[in-house]
């Protein structure tokens, strides 16, 4: 049962984190759609349009920054990447277009979404668990 | 203000995500492994964000401003279309392939060393031809 104290409180935690932009400043914490918006504005470009990149480099700023702290503390867990070279190029690019295709991710529509009762992010969330369910059973070999 | 509370609020989203073991892709694919050895420990990470997350959502659908003043901006969309469905679906193949989502990869920039680097610029690189595509469309 220890074993899950860490990951409970960690979770815990990033509700927090999600509960603090969202009550103090109105925002969702959804990763994809506050990098992508920040893309978006690059590419857009139109001056006199009102950016509001300042709150979405400062959100990632916080979380590349996050492990660097933590570690001043405590050492780090391990972290172990199994995955070749090709295959994160290739899963890379799947997770940043389909994230954007589908407005969310794991936090905008598996945390965030799923908090506000939103059909939508149900559907979404039930989708891409059961698509990483099928792909790692098909990469693992199916028992 | 705004900028300090969004960074302090990264910072402790991101500390939940080095905490709950969320940037250990192995740990993801793990859990990802239900009809394999399953490791139910990301089903807890799950809970314990909801469980906050409830809360909040909660108490901000009672007010139209957020503390700081700005409005609560909330999705409006509510169409479950091929958008969402194709892709959640590739999404979740590509995260079933190297065990990293948004968040769990941009939190191991600074310290997982070269990985991280090549999905991040890959899921970049994937983020920037939506942006093309959608561009073209309009």
């Amino acid at each position: 049962m220890s074993a899950y104290y860490a990951p409970l409180i960690g979770g815990i935690m990033i509700g927090l984190g999600a509960a603090m932009l969202l009550l103090l400043n109105g925002r969702i914490a959804g990763i994809s759609g506050i990098l992508g918006g920040l893309l978006g504005q690059a590419f857009a470009r139109q001056p006199g349009s009102g950016s509001d990149a300042g709150w979405r480099i400062a959100f990632l700023a916080g979380l590349v920054a996050a492990p660097l702290l933590y570690g001043i503390f405590i050492a780090l867990p391990a972290a172990q990447v199994d995955a070749s070279v090709g295959t994160l190029v290739v899963a890379g690019l799947m997770v940043g277009l389909g994230t954007r295709y589908a407005s969310g991710c794991t936090s905008g529509h598996g945390i965030c979404g799923l908090s506000r009762f939103s059909p939508r992010s149900l559907a979404a969330t039930v989708t891409f668990m059961a698509a990483g369910f099928a792909t790692v059973a098909v990469v693992r070999g199916l028992p | 203000m705004s900028t300090l509370t969004s960074l302090l609020a990264g910072l402790v989203f991101g500390l939940g995500l080095v905490i709950s073991g969320m940037t250990n892709p192995a740990k993801v694919l793990g859990f990802l492994d239900i009809f394999g050895r399953w490791d139910p420990a990301m089903a807890f990470v799950m809970a314990g964000a909801l469980l906050v997350g409830t809360i909040a959502f909660h108490v901000a659908g009672k007010r139209t401003r957020a503390i700081l003043g700005a409005p609560i901006s909330l999705p409006t969309a509510r169409d479950i279309d091929r958008r969402l469905v194709l892709g959640s679906l590739a999404f979740g193949i590509g995260w079933g392939l190297a065990g990293y989502c948004p968040g769990p990869v941009i939190t191991s920039l600074a310290t997982g060393g070269g990985k991280p680097w090549i999905f991040f610029v890959a899921m970049l690189a994937g983020m920037a031809i939506f942006e093309l595509f959608e561009r073209r469309k309009a």
